[in-house]
């Protein structure tokens, strides 16, 4: 009973400082589950209205897997080597994290090149958002996970700045983690976009 | 396009007498305030102590303010519109043409759920959770300012409607395709949606901070089942907020995806499904109604088993109970749309599952009259509101039960049946429940009690009002009556129509009152003063502390033994004892971050709103920059220091035994 209570009081003495790592991380975490309905809303009224082509294309007529194929690759391999940064980070490696955090940098830049690329090409064969429900409800589910990526490029440029003049102190550490579940996150996202989108849609 | 995209000189109303005045009105209003505040040199405190504040009591308090200017502003709206209906009968048209009209239909239900209703409880749970588990704060204090400024950029957002432009004209469900732009080419849909997105991200942030408050910051001792009942209540509305505003989002973004960028979502042509709106909306919307009453559940709670000092019964039973209507709470949302082409066996299932809500409700209805059961129940105002809820929230309840069967619905939906039930419900349940919160833990966020006569005379005049006013509209229902109603020319609708106005007329009595309460119970403070902390001999923590509470909350954490933690501790005489020294307590430090965000972020949704595209730029990239810079900023705590706390604790305990004795 004397031990349950000792274990208790030490949890309190840590709860003293607002912020602590681990509530910031189990509180980002519940952001992430909040983000993931917002996916999962996209992906409802995509599934709704796919078929809804108003006599225009359909996933068959646009979709090209090889590309998207290098695309998906791109992100899957960021997130390796995000992990790669993370253990470095975990090792006080200050060189090897910002390596790692520059590589995975590029490879979602990539993606997201890639991705703008796939959408100018479709709005100038006059395929855009505005062509019907479907192409409206697949750029903005595919926009969607695109301005996310963007907006972890972003984060990930001010993290690199913070490594470099800070170094990998506790708090910068708690964020490379949230950045780290955030990045992992959209790549599941992304998973189920390749699946239920390209490789569905095309078959 | 020009500099300033759509808005121009024309945008604001000078033909409309009643926006001149109202405009008129909120700028003698304003420059009152503003020179008070500079007479009295308020600036200073108002920037450091309140604005800039990370205090989850002082942002209570906030939120509180706000929806109580809010309420004020929603029931201008509603007491046109019923004296509008009083005079437009019989082919009449009334004083408010239709354009103006639906303005304000839709402005009264926007700003009565989500700036009244959702602040208001916000507020409350703001200020007493923290206290009610032990913490100091919330988990991350910064976030809860930001989240107030949130909020109150989309109030100050819908409130610039009355000024530039116009606000939406749909109905506060904003379906489409009518809120296209094809059908409403205005700007009055755009306000909608930016001032429900920018609030929706504000209490979207809440409910992540006080989830992580709860299960992380809880003091040591309390299990789940040993937390107080009211926060076991927010904790499950957090759960529903954090399940469903995503959802809203979500929709909010396709409607403004259709509206400035041409995509088909909702639209008539190209594919689009309006009853995807439908649908998403709904998902959001029927668990906010949940998210606004169980809070009030939990008020209703506490003031039962504190004034009649008994545990609350089954408070096993109660926690479940809230368990099951969140859930539930997700499962019925086709209730709102039976009329618009599901199958029957769709229809039969979701009224099922409506109805079976009853259940869990019951419970929580039986275990308050078990609680009052042989009890000494003190007829005090928070008390007063609390039978007033059971009573009219019953009534309210079953006209909902009525409304879950699919082919009654068939008759009454859209009719004013609905209106009376929605009302019967969100007035008695979670309006009642914020109003006897509010008069409940008054003296514990300001230092002194409520004036209790003009308290029990807000009382009387709100539930007869509500009952004068809402009872008729039943009636209408069965009449025939549809919703939105402009003018009317129909003979036997009249008397009911005056009825209601006069039942409207009667609850401004009861506003009245509160205000003279207000007003009274400030001048007498000194009388009213809360010397304890502790003035309904309280079973929870939150009485544990001074009223108004020390920054800090608790000097010492407190170690919980038991459900009514504060019983516990005065039946063992734990209190009152200032130790000889304390450890020094660390505390956020107040911060400018919010405000500003607050500010950049409101230019970005006013320029999105009149395509100003500039200053939308400006204001979004303003916004991120606030936000990195404060995450880099180091100064961002400090400590309270040992002598200080002493000195706070040792004031404290004098007082408090001093008033005991007395």
């Amino acid at each position: 009973m004397s031990t349950v209570s000792a274990q208790i009081d030490t949890k309190v003495v840590s709860h003293e400082h607002h912020d602590a790592s681990g509530d910031t991380i189990f509180g980002f975490w519940l952001y992430l589950m909040t983000d993931c309905l917002l996916f999962a809303s996209f992906f409802a009224t995509y599934a709704v209205l796919f078929m809804n082509t108003a006599g225009g294309v359909s996933g068959k007529d646009i979709f090209e897997l090889d590309f998207v194929a290098v695309e998906t690759a791109a992100l899957l391999i960021s997130s390796i080597t995000f992990g790669f940064a993370m253990i470095a980070a975990q090792g006080q490696k200050k060189g090897w994290t910002l390596n790692w955090l520059l590589i995975t940098f590029c490879l979602g830049a990539s993606f997201i090149a890639m991705e703008l690329y796939e959408f100018t090409h479709l709005i100038e064969h006059g395929n855009g958002p505005q062509g019907s429900a479907f192409l409206s409800s697949f750029f903005a589910l595919v926009g969607l996970h695109g301005l996310h990526v963007t907006a972890g490029l972003i984060w990930m440029t001010v993290m690199m700045i913070e490594v470099a003049r800070r170094g990998l102190g506790n708090a910068t550490v708690t964020r490379l983690s949230c950045l780290s579940l955030f990045w992992h996150f959209l790549d599941i996202v992304w998973i189920c976009v390749f699946t239920v989108v390209y490789l569905m849609g095309a078959m | 396009m020009s500099f300033l995209g759509k808005l121009s000189i024309d945008a604001i109303p000078f033909h409309e007498p009643i926006l001149v005045f109202t405009m008129g009105a909120i700028a003698i209003g304003g420059i009152a305030l503003f020179a008070l505040i500079t007479k009295y040199k308020k600036w200073g405190v108002l920037w450091t102590e309140w604005i800039t504040s990370v205090d989850h009591k002082r942002l209570g308090i906030m939120y509180i303010l706000l929806a109580l200017v809010m309420l004020f502003r929603g029931f201008s709206d509603a007491i046109m519109m019923r004296s509008q209906l009083a005079l437009a009968t019989s082919g009449a048209p009334g004083y408010l043409p239709p354009e103006h009209y639906d303005q304000i239909f839709t402005a009264h239900g926007v700003i009565m759920i989500i700036f009244m209703a959702m602040p208001f409880m916000v507020g409350l749970m703001n200020i007493i959770l923290p206290l009610q588990i032990g913490a100091r704060d919330v988990a991350f204090p910064f976030l809860n300012n930001l989240s107030f400024w949130l909020t109150a950029s989309g109030a100050i957002l819908i409130n610039m409607s009355l000024i530039f432009g116009e606000f939406a004209k749909t109905g506060w469900v904003a379906y489409p395709p009518l809120s296209e732009l094809t059908f409403s080419p205005g700007v009055g849909v755009d306000y909608y949606i930016w001032a429900l997105q920018i609030s929706g991200l504000g209490t979207l942030l809440t409910s992540v901070n006080f989830l992580v408050t709860v299960l992380k910051m809880r003091a040591p001792g309390m299990t789940l089942m040993k937390m107080p009942i009211f926060t076991w209540t927010c904790t499950w509305a957090n759960i529903l907020i954090a399940a469903s505003f995503p959802i809203l989002t979500a929709v909010l973004t396709m409607l403004t995806l259709d509206r400035y960028l041409g995509f088909h979502f909702f639209t008539n042509d190209g594919g689009g499904n309006a009853m995807m709106y439908i649908n998403l909306f709904w998902a959001w919307g029927h668990p906010e109604v949940y998210i606004l009453v169980l809070p009030a559940f939990g008020i209703f709670s506490e003031i039962i088993s504190t004034f009649t000092s008994k545990r609350l019964f089954g408070y096993t039973s109660m926690v479940y109970a809230s368990g099951a209507i969140s859930i539930l709470g997700f499962i019925v949302w086709l209730h709102h749309f039976f009329t618009m082409g599901s199958s029957a066996n769709v229809n039969a299932f979701f009224g099922m599952m409506t109805m079976v809500i009853a259940v869990p409700t019951g419970v929580k209805l039986f275990n308050w009259l078990f609680t009052i059961y042989r009890g000494r129940l003190r007829i005090t105002v928070p008390v007063l509101w609390t039978l007033g809820f059971m009573v009219t929230f019953t009534v309210g309840g079953m006209t909902g039960v009525l409304l879950a069967i699919p082919g009654a619905d068939y008759v009454l939906h859209n009719s004013l049946f609905l209106i009376a039930h929605f009302h019967n419900t969100i007035i008695g349940g979670a309006v009642f429940g914020y109003l006897a919160g509010f008069s409940f833990w008054f003296p514990k966020a300001m230092g002194f009690k409520l004036n209790e006569g003009w308290g029990k005379g807000a009382f009387w005049c709100w539930i007869i009002g509500f009952f004068v006013a809402f009872m008729p509209l039943y009636v209408l229902g069965f009449l025939g009556m549809t919703r939105r109603l402009n003018h009317t020319n129909n003979p036997d609708w009249n008397i009911w129509l005056y009825i209601a106005m006069v039942g409207a007329v009667i609850i401004m009595f009861g506003i009245i009152c509160q205000v003279i309460q207000l007003y009274v119970s400030f001048r007498d403070r000194e009388a009213l003063d809360d010397k304890t902390g502790d003035p309904w001999n309280g079973h929870t923590l939150e009485w544990a502390t001074s009223s108004p509470p020390q920054s800090y909350n608790f000097a010492e954490i407190p170690h919980i033994d038991d459900i009514d933690a504060w019983t516990d501790m005065k039946e063992k005489g734990q209190v009152y004892q200032t130790q000889a020294s304390y450890e020094p307590i660390h505390m956020p430090k107040n911060t400018t971050a919010g405000v500003f965000m607050g500010i950049t972020l409101t230019a970005f949704c006013f320029a999105m709103i009149w395509h100003i595209w500039w200053l939308a730029i400006i204001g979004l990239v303003g916004g991120i920059a606030v936000f990195i810079q404060r995450c880099y900023s180091k100064d961002v705590d400090f400590y309270v220091q040992p002598q200080e706390i002493l000195a706070t604790e040792k004031a404290h305990n004098l007082s408090a035994s001093k008033g005991n004795n007395a």
